[in-house]
């Protein structure tokens, strides 16, 4: 990535994301006293979440002005690995299906 | 006809491929390569004390929901906002520092420091309330036992980063403004204070939202 010292870059796209960022925040905490259903709830703020991440790892940490092959190298093995976490669910729905009452 | 890699080695067209060896394919200076593999590696940590929160979540009849929009999710939206405050400071000491800007770099750096300071601040006051109240590793008035040892874990763990963070940007604000440090290094701590706040960004909602007090 060019480290040309002579070029100012533009601080208004950072200000837009930041901005972005705290309403993002500010949706969360008014959906958090909604009246919905807990895996709703989840559903939606990790959503949410994802999008305000997305946003940082793009622009704050200018992933997206990298080159390419930085962001596929990083990323797809991220979320793998996090998706092969998930295999261990079944066995928690399992464990509270089948407490002792 | 040979001509220079983007590591200044002079090479032959055959050479100049990125895979060949001794050229960077990200384009990117290796320390900075460096932290985002270990920014993955943290996050992987992280994620798994996640998904280990989650499980117990999960499988316990009665998990807490403690936390009262005042003083609890109010306290934790502002800790929230001020960590978002701090990655926009962070921003603008990486252009300063691109810009040679030194001062503007140091006090940039310094504000950045300041929100990471006052987040922990806002969150030992926190950690010193539920304690009274007699939240512990082991057990709570509650509910579920494990809400203590995944609320302080997890929040504990990133507590952590945070502090070790101001550390790092008050080394990295000194040597730049010294001239032993570029405006590389700058950006690197950048980077790992950003993935502080993303780690944040994903806690707000799991460990607060998910246990606000809306009855």
């Amino acid at each position: 990535m060019a480290n040309d010292t002579g070029h100012v870059e533009p601080k208004k796209p950072f200000l837009i994301v930041w901005g972005f960022l705290l309403a993002l925040t500010a949706l969360e905490t008014i959906l958090a006293y909604q009246p919905l259903a807990l895996k709703v709830m989840l559903v939606l703020l990790m959503t949410i979440s994802l999008v305000k991440a997305g946003l940082i790892i793009s622009y704050f940490m200018h992933l997206r002005y990298e080159r390419h092959s930085l962001a596929w190298t990083l990323m797809p093995a991220l979320i793998f690995v996090i998706s092969m976490m998930f295999v261990v669910f079944p066995d928690s729905v399992r464990l509270y299906l089948m407490r002792p009452k | 006809m040979a001509t220079e890699d983007t590591m200044g080695t002079l090479r032959t067209p055959a050479q100049q491929d990125v895979w060949s060896g001794g050229v960077s394919p990200y384009a990117v200076v290796p320390k900075k390569l460096g932290m985002w593999l270990f920014i993955v590696s943290d996050a992987i940590t992280f994620s798994a004390l996640i998904v280990a929160y989650a499980f117990v979540r999960v499988a316990s009849p009665e998990w807490p929901r403690p936390f009262a929009f005042v003083p609890s999710i109010l306290n934790a939206t502002v800790m929230t906002f001020i960590l978002l405050s701090s990655s926009i400071t962070v921003v603008m000491a990486v252009r300063a520092a691109k810009m040679d800007a030194r001062s503007a770099t140091a006090k940039w750096l310094a504000a950045t420091m300041l929100g990471g300071i006052l987040f922990d601040v806002l969150h030992i006051h926190e950690w010193q309330g539920l304690i009274g109240e007699g939240v512990r590793l082991s057990k709570n008035p509650w509910g579920a036992p494990m809400f203590g040892a995944s609320f302080f874990t997890l929040t504990g763990l990133h507590m952590t980063h945070v502090t070790v963070g101001v550390l790092y940007l008050a080394v990295i604000a000194w040597g730049f403004s010294k001239r032993k440090y570029t405006a590389e290094d700058v950006e690197v701590s950048g980077l790992y204070w950003h993935f502080v706040d993303l780690v944040w960004m994903f806690l707000f909602p799991l460990i607060y939202l998910l246990s606000a007090k809306t009855a």
